[in-house]
């Protein structure tokens, strides 16, 4: 527990590192004497670069500087969360399997993890070093090197524990793997920083449905990083549906590297926080990759969510497809930034995105930034944004048939996010992804 | 390899293709080289300029010192020695001419030589009815001549260098300078501001449709002098003007900077078209020499119902950096920004628009062609704001990029920003290179591969082209079929 000596650094920066130390506590992970070193220099990275501001290309829309008015407890004490008080799981069947992550710490009492296929590992990361695994270490070791940026290198630094999923080379994981992560506050509201890991061999595949929750009145701070590696021709399908506290600022980044002929598909469905970006960063690496970026949104109140997307085509024949849909209430503000990149000599490659937003309040801000930087000539590229009121046409057409202007404009609404909806690969989360945009329009008419 | 063999013959000669290179040997008076206080006072006492406008540049030159250059854009160039440049240099005369008579022949023989007409009877002599262009020619930092000034003064519209503007019409100068494009607006801005040395200055009074085109060319002559030149267009209600500007320079080895403003502002019910056709030299194909354009162009449309339309061909320059803007204030308001951005070797372009929307009902039109070829690169870089009372603001926007080459790049940037429910924003934007199958088409009826190119290319810009007034829609076209020749083998 040796204390970091002084960093130079903003004040606030050097006040989160004041209660940073180079090893975790708990002695579990002893054996990875790798880990303290790896742990320091990210501190070092991470007062470099200080806290991102709107002077940072990056986070130009995004604001983090709520976080430095706030006292947090970055060593929170595991919480006492009862099994009970969990939600159901997004899918709405029991027998499933689900691990739960409290406040960042995987916490076995309250997870349910059947029988897994031959060689398919679920479990903590604290677990997966404290036992040796080295291609966890392995993995881990070379992408916490990597100079992500300031909150990447913060996870970094505090690096302990998260989950880990490995799916060993031609295996196909039939059931859904849940991921519950409860946020939960305290005297201080806790900071986290969950540390996952997706390793999908050659030819196999998973699916893994991400359920951020919270379940507490006040804040917190949580900064996941899951990093994925798909190996040749695997396909990883990833769903999140983020529906932490109000309070919370929820910060997650998702960092995908694709083998050949791998594909990555993921949804990204935003409900809650107070501040969060979900930011993801696709590698397609091999020939022949391709991922599937959506997502859909609903924020009202004060609510400010960011989604940010960017995707290296590295190899020829790579393809990549995103489609971002959200609605927007009160003074609730969206950012979408997507950036595709196509690298020289990557040629044969398609690359389109699309990004919309419904603003239904007058005092709602929508900011988005798409960007294509192409170094490759025989490419088909694309990108469309859009922003504005629900099209008054469709309203009369519905008015005049009768439907009540309240209803007509919900109606609307949930067309218009079906459109994501539909994109989720995974048909069994549909249907609670509509219930959710129902449930979402039927109380915005409430208040 | 025949086929690339002759492809990088053309290359080769593509240096020669740049018609403007050449230079004119004329006497030159110039400050010291440098920039100091002395420097931007020896500009301002060399005009007669009041102390108002001296102070501003003080104040402007001051501010420049506590700036840093910006590095944001997407184009790579050596550090620029600010030291190294001569701010000021005119053609020796003692006094400005008096008439076109007066002017330096060898000046004269210049503009002949560039095709652009100095002497009003030549084109009076020309077709019965052929449109008329009044020109200001603007040669290295002054004014030399302005044409067709009578007449235009008959109908009350002020068409003279900005010079002569301070002198005789201090009030307008004064109340318009800056407004658009303040003093601290950016880095070039700001030293713009500091030592400007001459450009157009436009005044159409109420009610007036200037009835001929106005048009300013720019020519940069002299070895290591930067080229500051500021624009003032300023429409009073319900006055339309059409404005043209030109430029070209001759081929040095050595970079040139040219840091210009242009400011435009629309009252009640007026309208200003724009156009640019940019033929800076671009250096050569190692990308040795050429011109640096950054450029600060920005129009406030102040009045309700007022229009300002950009249209820009941008084939010259080794460097672009510039986004003619629109600030849509008065309600009803219309911007239009319509670009062809051709890059080729090494040119670097980074170049887009702002559509800044603050009254009711104001309306926004993007239209940009990018090209790239070589191994040059192409960026549109825009943004579209939709304020809190930009009720009903409509904008759409459509980007495309050619790309001709395996080792060019296009890249697309826009910022959308949209903070009103009832205002609609549309982005599109679109990245591939020429189709195969359109190339196949053309071929398959005898057309050569070049020329197939070149078709497919105007047929490719032609929405911009369009919008471009006759007589520079011509040279458009063949500067987009001469800035790629030699790019396809």
């Amino acid at each position: 527990m040796a204390a970091l000596a002084p960093i130079d650094g903003p004040a606030a920066v050097s006040d989160w590192l004041s209660g940073w130390r180079a090893g975790p506590g708990d002695g579990t992970v002893a054996a990875a004497d790798w880990l303290a070193p790896a742990r320091a220099a990210a501190a070092g990275r991470f007062a470099a670069h200080g806290l991102p501001n709107r002077r940072v290309e990056d986070w130009r829309y995004t604001n983090l500087s709520r976080l430095t008015g706030l006292e947090l407890d970055w060593t929170p004490a595991p919480a006492e969360v009862a099994k009970e008080s969990l939600p159901a799981l997004v899918f709405g069947r029991e027998a499933d399997c689900r691990l739960v992550l409290v406040n960042g710490q995987v916490r076995p009492a309250l997870s349910t993890v059947p029988a897994l296929p031959a060689g398919t590992l679920l479990t903590s990361l604290a677990d997966a070093l404290a036992a040796g695994r080295q291609d966890v270490a392995a993995l881990l070791r070379e992408r916490v090197a990597v100079d992500g940026g300031a909150l990447k290198a913060l996870n970094d630094s505090w690096l302990e524990d998260g989950y880990v999923l490995i799916v060993p080379d031609g295996v196909t994981v039939e059931m859904p793997i849940e991921i519950l992560s409860v946020g939960t506050g305290g005297a201080l509201p806790p900071a986290y920083q969950p540390r996952n890991l997706i390793v999908a061999g050659a030819g196999s595949r998973v699916t893994v449905v991400e359920h951020h929750v919270g379940l507490c009145i006040g804040g917190y701070f949580a900064n996941g990083v899951t990093d994925v590696a798909a190996g040749p021709e695997a396909i990883v399908r990833h769903c999140k549906v983020q529906d932490e506290s109000k309070e919370a600022i929820h910060v997650a980044l998702l960092d995908a590297a694709l083998g050949r002929d791998a594909m990555f598909d993921s949804f990204c469905f935003t409900l809650g926080g107070g501040i969060s970006r979900n930011e993801l960063r696709v590698s397609l690496d091999g020939p022949g990759a391709h991922c599937r970026l959506n997502g859909a949104y609903l924020v009202g109140g004060q609510q400010h969510c960011d989604h940010t997307t960017a995707v290296d085509h590295a190899a020829p024949e790579t393809h990549s497809d995103q489609l971002y849909k959200g609605v927007l209430d009160g003074r609730a503000r969206a950012v979408f930034q997507g950036k595709v990149v196509v690298r020289q000599d990557a040629q044969q490659v398609e690359g389109h995105q699309m990004s919309r937003a419904l603003l239904l309040s007058e005092t709602s801000e929508v900011n988005t930034k798409p960007e294509l930087f192409i170094h490759a000539d025989d490419v088909q590229c694309s990108h469309g944004a859009t922003a504005g009121d629900l099209d008054a046409e469709a309203l009369f057409y519905l008015r005049s048939r009768g439907v009540p202007e309240g209803q007509a404009r919900q109606l609307l609404v949930e067309a218009f996010l079906n459109e994501a909806i539909d994109a989720v690969a995974l048909a069994g989360m549909r249907l609670p992804l509509e219930r959710n945009v129902a449930r979402w329009m039927a109380e915005r008419h409430a208040t | 390899m025949a086929a690339t063999a002759q492809t990088v013959a053309q290359v080769r000669d593509l240096g020669s293709k740049y018609k403007h290179g050449w230079e004119t040997e004329i006497e030159m008076e110039t400050a010291p080289k440098g920039l100091n206080e002395d420097i931007v006072r020896f500009i301002s006492a060399r005009k007669d300029e009041p102390d108002w406008m001296l102070d501003w540049r003080l104040k402007a030159y001051r501010h420049w010192l506590t700036m840093e250059e910006p590095t944001w854009a997407m184009v790579d160039y050596p550090a620029i020695d600010f030291q190294n440049i001569y701010y000021y240099a005119a053609p020796k005369s003692t006094e400005g001419p008096k008439s076109l008579d007066e002017v330096d022949p060898e000046l004269l023989r210049t503009y002949e030589k560039l095709g652009i007409p100095l002497k009003e009877q030549e084109v009076l002599a020309g077709v019965q009815g052929a449109p008329r262009v009044a020109v200001d020619a603007v040669f290295d930092s002054v004014s030399v001549a302005t044409t067709f000034k009578k007449e235009l003064e008959s109908h009350g519209v002020i068409f003279c260098s900005i010079s002569e503007a301070l002198q005789n019409h201090p009030e307008l100068v004064r109340k318009y300078l800056g407004t658009v494009v303040p003093y601290t607006d950016n880095f070039y801005a700001t030293l713009n501001s500091a030592v400007f040395s001459d450009g157009s200055f436009v005044y159409i009074p109420p009610g007036v449709h200037c009835p001929m085109e106005l048009s300013t060319y720019f020519r940069i002559n002299a070895k290591d002098t930067g080229q500051f030149e500021r624009t003032l267009i300023i429409a009073d209600e319900g006055s339309y003007v059409s404005y043209l500007e030109g430029c070209t320079a001759p081929m040095r080895d050595e970079n040139q900077l040219h840091a210009a403003v242009v400011e435009l502002v629309t009252l009640k019910d007026a309208e200003i078209k724009y156009s640019t056709v940019q033929n800076w030299y671009p250096g050569d194909e190692n990308g040795k020499g050429g011109i640096y354009n950054f450029v600060t162009k920005r129009g406030a449309c102040r009045g309700d119902d007022s229009k300002i339309r950009w249209t820009q061909v941008e084939t010259g320059s080794a460097i672009t950096w510039k986004y003619p803007s629109c600030i849509l204030q008065g309600d009803n308001s219309v911007g239009e920004f319509y670009s062809v951005a051709i890059a080729n070797n090494a040119q670097q372009a980074d170049t887009g628009t702002k559509m800044i929307h603050l009254g009711r009902n104001t309306r926004s039109r993007i239209v940009s062609k990018g090209i790239s070829a070589g191994r040059a690169r192409n960026t549109y870089r825009g943004l579209v704001r939709m304020g809190p009372k930009a009720q009903e603001g409509r904008n759409f926007t459509q980007c495309d990029s050619l790309l001709i080459g395996d080792r060019c790049g296009a890249h697309t940037v826009p910022y959308i920003e949209s903070r009103n429910r009832t205002a609609k924003v549309e982005h599109e934007a679109t990245t591939s290179r020429i189709g195969e199958d359109q190339l196949f088409y053309c071929r398959q009826r005898g057309i050569g591969e070049e020329d197939a190119v070149a078709l497919i290319v105007n047929g490719f810009c032609k929405e911009v082209l369009q919008e471009l007034p006759m007589e520079f829609a011509v040279e458009a076209q063949k500067l987009v079929s001469i800035s790629l020749e030699g790019s396809v083998g």
